[in-house]
């Protein structure tokens, strides 16, 4: 396939070849087969251009996981426009503020986030185009929803957009260090040879059942939606509330022939303690693949007991390059091992670096900054054009390089082994989370007058967020209040684990907050 | 009642609130939606109750409306026990 092939195109040779195989099916049992999707897909695009939106517009996504958020993506992509999936699981506030900073022509939205969502874009003086689903009962909302839309004046019918390959998709929000989420963006070109890729490696074929664990604006989910539709392949969307509960989830993996599991570790190791993988078979699962954090080996080796056949692959790479690195578990783990396995060497449409503080290449075995060059490497942080440039190095030869801000070794056998961060990015459950973001939910507070916070290894759950703070006047928010108030405004995967209230931080002699004395306190 | 109330309270107090004043953690302390227990603890907290009163929770009870108070914990272990 040239590389040069739209994400929507995927779709369209699905439908040719196998327009009666199912494309997705969701975890309550609902499916729809290739031509059903291009069919609502189709009426999609045209509601969408009647509601104003053009080639080169953003469309927001705010639904929770379900077969309409799968057309949702494609209709928008035939419009031309990119995607943008917020966490329906968010506060508000923050979804309101990623639609209003990319400024999107339109927003999907379940009927039951939308009153809210309506009163926080008003407050930011955003008025997007809203078309609504209804989220009561089960089953698809979206064809009932343009149905009615066609009943007050008919989409007229139009055909799909042919944007330049470097047009953006989709642009997938992260955690911010400066308090605010950045938009990363990412075009059709990368998807696609990303998706050329895990064709490459993975070998999939029209009989294969991807799962779709990860949340839509979460970059593991990219792998899912496209590589499943490239080969005419089944999607299995899995919802939020199933996602999170592992022996729900141990059934369905059995019960739905999962063939090519995608996850980040964590959810792995709850499946491995609390799934009951031993009461549910999987002679179909063939495929592993984890990214997202490090996968403590402990924990991978109960897993490969339980699940003795698949094959296991750690994927690695930042939102902005998606995976760029790989590297395939061995069959056997030593008994004796407690090392993590290493992020592998650099997929195909990669190329890397290891640069040392003097922006060098050192001799192999030296630690340095990975960075990465090829097809797959995002096109920049939305509106930041600032901390977009930051993020990329021209070298002599013109070829643009990112920087991962991951600390890397490369072994004797090729492979690059994970270090640890540059800057005060954790990850936690596989999301990224910038101590910073968390830091200025903290000052929001109205009690609060200094917030520091660092993350601590954890050898249970990777890493804890410990939060310290200072207040105004006497009165000292309980830890109780202060997990409220940041349940409020963060995502749940940012919440401290533990926020301590003291008389004052301790300062380094230029006056600035001293982190490593605070990662010292008991 | 009360005994269940004081051996959850305490666990949650040491694994998910060290350092926290125990009088600022009511019976009707708001945990899951009060951001107290995530996913993870919420499973872990079910361990516990299951390890602790040999009791099984199935995973549809293992919800809001179940665990997110003490209050609402110690209705479901104390049904559980009966029932048992």
């Amino acid at each position: 396939m040239k590389s040069t092939t739209l994400l929507h195109e995927l779709l369209e040779r699905a439908i040719a070849a196998h327009p009666d195989r199912t494309a997705v099916e969701d975890d309550a049992g609902a499916a729809i087969t290739y031509a059903e999707l291009g069919r609502l897909t189709d009426r999609l695009r045209d509601r969408l251009r009647a509601l104003g939106v053009a080639p080169g517009d953003r469309v927001g996504i705010y639904l929770r996981k379900s077969i309409d958020a799968v057309a949702a993506i494609y209709g928008i992509l035939k419009t031309g426009a990119a995607y943008v999936p917020v966490d329906p699981l968010a506060p508000v506030a923050r979804n309101a503020f990623i639609l209003n900073d990319c400024s999107v022509k339109a927003v999907i939205v379940g009927a039951s986030f939308e009153g809210a969502l309506r009163t926080e874009l008003d407050r930011l003086g955003a008025a997007p185009r809203i078309l609504a689903l209804a989220t009561a009962g089960s089953g698809m909302a979206l064809p009932a929803a343009l149905d009615e839309a066609d009943r007050a004046s008919t989409a007229p019918a139009t055909t799909d957009a042919a944007p330049a390959p470097d047009s953006l998709a989709y642009i997938l929000y992260t955690s911010g260090s400066t308090g605010n989420p950045k938009g990363v963006m990412l075009s059709h070109r990368n998807a696609v040879s990303y998706v050329a890729w895990c064709s490459e490696v993975f070998r999939p074929t029209h009989d294969d059942r991807l799962s779709n664990h990860a949340p839509l604006h979460f970059d593991l989910s990219i792998l899912d939606l496209f590589l499943a539709v490239r080969h005419a392949a089944a999607l299995i969307p899995i919802g939020e509330e199933i996602g999170k509960d592992p022996a729900r989830l141990a059934r369905l993996i059995s019960e739905k022939r999962i063939t090519i599991w995608y996850s980040a570790p964590s959810i792995l190791t709850l499946l491995t303690q609390y799934g009951g993988l031993d009461r549910h078979a999987v002679p179909s699962l063939r495929i592993v693949l984890f990214a997202g954090e490090v996968f403590p080996v402990k924990h991978l080796r109960a897993l490969k007991g339980l699940w003795p056949a698949p094959r296991y692959f750690n994927l690695y790479g930042p939102t902005e390059t998606n995976v760029c690195t790989y590297f395939e578990v061995p069959a056997e783990i030593p008994a004796e091992r407690t090392a993590p396995y290493p992020i592998g060497a650099a997929c195909s449409h990669f190329r890397t670096r290891v640069v040392g503080d003097d922006g060098r290449e050192g001799p192999r075995g030296s630690e340095g900054e990975l960075w990465a060059a090829g097809d797959g490497v995002m096109q920049g942080y939305w509106n930041l054009p600032d901390e977009s440039a930051r993020a990329f190095v021209e070298d002599a030869s013109g070829v643009r390089w990112y920087r991962t801000g991951d600390i890397v070794v490369e072994d004797d056998t090729g492979d690059f082994l994970f270090v640890g961060r540059r800057d005060r990015m954790v990850k936690r459950r596989g999301y990224r989370v910038e101590l910073g973001e968390i830091e200025a939910a903290l000052y929001k507070h109205p009690d609060v007058e200094e917030a520091a916070v660092i993350a601590l290894p954890d050898s249970e759950s990777g890493v804890r967020i410990r939060a310290f703070l200072t207040c105004r006047g006497r009165k000292r928010p309980s830890m109780i209040e202060l997990k409220r108030f940041s349940a409020e405004n963060l995502p749940l995967y940012m919440v401290p684990d533990v926020l301590t209230v003291t008389d004052s931080l301790p300062k380094t002699s230029t006056g600035k907050t001293d982190y490593q004395k605070l990662k010292a306190t008991p | 009642m009360d005994e269940i109330k004081k051996t959850v309270r305490k666990f949650i107090m040491e694994e998910f609130l060290p350092g926290e004043d125990p009088n600022e953690l009511a019976d009707s302390t708001p945990l899951i939606t009060g951001g107290i227990l995530d996913s993870i603890a919420t499973l872990k907290l079910v361990a516990y109750l299951e390890e602790e009163y040999r009791i099984e929770i199935a995973a549809h009870e293992a919800d809001t409306e179940n665990l997110n108070t003490i209050d609402s914990i110690a209705r479901l272990v104390q049904s559980k026990r009966k029932s048992g």
